[in-house]
């Protein structure tokens, strides 16, 4: 962070300007993949954006002690704490949720937006500040993540699941459709390729261009696949000390 | 498990559960590296070699964390292990072969966090694989892999020098093209049940 900025810019940065799916590119797979149904998409928003938030405070508290040269390691078993807690809270209290999500749930460890946070954000910065940034990111995250769901879902099935962890209706019964879809009941078919793997690859590069066409209005740079000198791992990197290019 | 099981399992991995067109696991490096076939070839190749040495060393740490009511910790275990045992086999790359170090070493760092290499020890676990099985369905994750970066390398150097929307280019471009690429995997649907009627 070269100026300081205010707790609430903090927040803000993390939903449009660096968003970190359609702006910084970070956590791409679990985007893709849960991404059929909102409220798998808002389930794992949720899920990620805790250890995100939980990690992101544990880390910048010990960001004086953790030494410098262990740090990818010591970041990468906080991480794994928290996402062994989310995965068991929501084993006991989710179980639909649980298996919906599958093994996307643990690879939270391995997404790179909290990874990415970690290094990049949490351990520069105070609690508070790195806290507020979580969230942020979350949300971001979350967003970007039910913006597919929603665009996958409806297009594929015809419907939308307006619940959050089990609780709400979906679009068929706010309209008291019964078992029809609502493209079906308008006369269309679903497009069931947008459920499926295809489907979240077009899915994605369609946003893409949409951020990529905001950001030009804006005169921002298009997003690009994080280079060497961006990514989390390039401190730990042989490569750097070796001298060597990346591997891309 | 028999035969035929492994070979269906292997086969599964590399078609119909492809990781990264159908389980969009290891997306990053699929994006990133796959510009030119060489580079694609060489990370897929680290990525078979990381997988596999993953899915063998983890297996009897599941087990022991199982037999001592600790598969809580399965996670955390998991994830040091596959962060060192990249970093060891780097160490012990260059030291020894440093031939091979200087075409797979460079990819290594990247494959820490590549999420097909947890994602394979985790689905291992799920399925309830005992070791040869496991073995065989990392094995044929990372050919799977490697089959899906050489595809799309070559679509991709199809794709350089086209002219497309200004918006589309770049990141765009390369996910519809990765659409597409999916789509010829969904050809392999029923592959597997057809072929060993599970």
């Amino acid at each position: 962070m070269a100026e300081k900025k205010t707790l609430g810019q903090e927040f803000s940065k993390g939903l449009i300007k660096e968003n970190p799916v359609l702006r910084l590119v970070l956590g791409t797979c679990p985007t893709l993949a849960v991404s059929t149904s909102i409220e798998n998409a808002i389930g794992m928003g949720i899920a990620a954006t805790i250890v995100l938030i939980c990690s992101n405070i544990v880390i910048s508290a010990l960001r004086k002690v953790i030494p410098n040269k262990v740090r990818i390691p010591c970041y990468i078993v906080v991480i794994a704490a928290f996402v062994t807690i989310v995965q068991l809270v929501v084993k006991a209290f989710a179980p639909s949720l649980d298996e919906a999500l599958g093994i996307y749930l643990p690879l939270i460890v391995v997404n790179c937006i909290i990874l990415g946070r970690a290094e990049g954000f949490a351990n520069k910065n105070g609690v508070v500040a790195s806290a507020v940034d979580g969230i942020g990111m979350g949300v971001g995250f979350t967003i970007a993540l039910t913006l597919m769901a929603a665009i996958r879902e409806f297009f594929g099935s015809g419907n939308l699941t307006l619940k959050v962890i089990g609780y709400g209706t979906t679009l068929q019964d706010v309209f008291k459709l019964g078992e029809t879809d609502i493209l079906t009941a308008i006369g269309l078919e679903p497009i069931l390729i947008f459920i499926l793997a295809p489907g979240g690859f077009f899915t994605f590069g369609l946003l893409m261009a949409c951020a990529n066409r905001i950001a030009e209005s804006k005169g921002k740079p298009k997003a690009e696949l994080k280079s060497c000198e961006d990514c989390p791992m390039a401190a730990s990197c042989s490569l750097k000390a070796d001298g060597k290019e990346c591997a891309e | 498990m028999t035969i035929t099981g492994l070979v269906a399992i292997l086969l599964a991995a590399i078609t119909t559960n492809n990781f990264v067109l159908s389980k969009f696991l290891g997306i990053c490096p699929f994006l990133g590296v796959s510009k030119k076939t060489d580079t694609a070839l060489g990370m897929s190749a680290a990525v078979i070699f990381v997988m596999v040495l993953a899915a063998a060393v983890t297996y009897p740490l599941n087990v022991l964390l199982e037999n001592h009511d600790m598969a809580y910790l399965q996670t955390i275990v998991q994830i040091l292990v596959i962060a060192s045992l990249v970093q060891f086999v780097e160490i012990v790359l260059k030291k020894y072969i440093p031939a091979l170090y200087n075409s797979l070493g460079i990819y290594l760092p990247l494959i820490t966090t590549n999420c097909a290499v947890l994602g394979v020890v985790q689905l291992n676990v799920q399925s309830g694989y005992g070791f040869v099985a496991s073995v065989v369905n990392a094995l044929g994750g990372g050919l799977g892999f490697m089959v899906a970066m050489l595809m799309f390398s070559g679509v991709r150097e199809r794709l350089e020098g086209n002219d497309y929307p200004k918006f589309w280019d770049g990141l765009p471009i390369t996910l519809v093209a990765a659409a597409i690429t999916a789509c010829s995997f969904l050809g392999f649907t029923g592959l597997v049940e057809g072929i060993f009627g599970a």
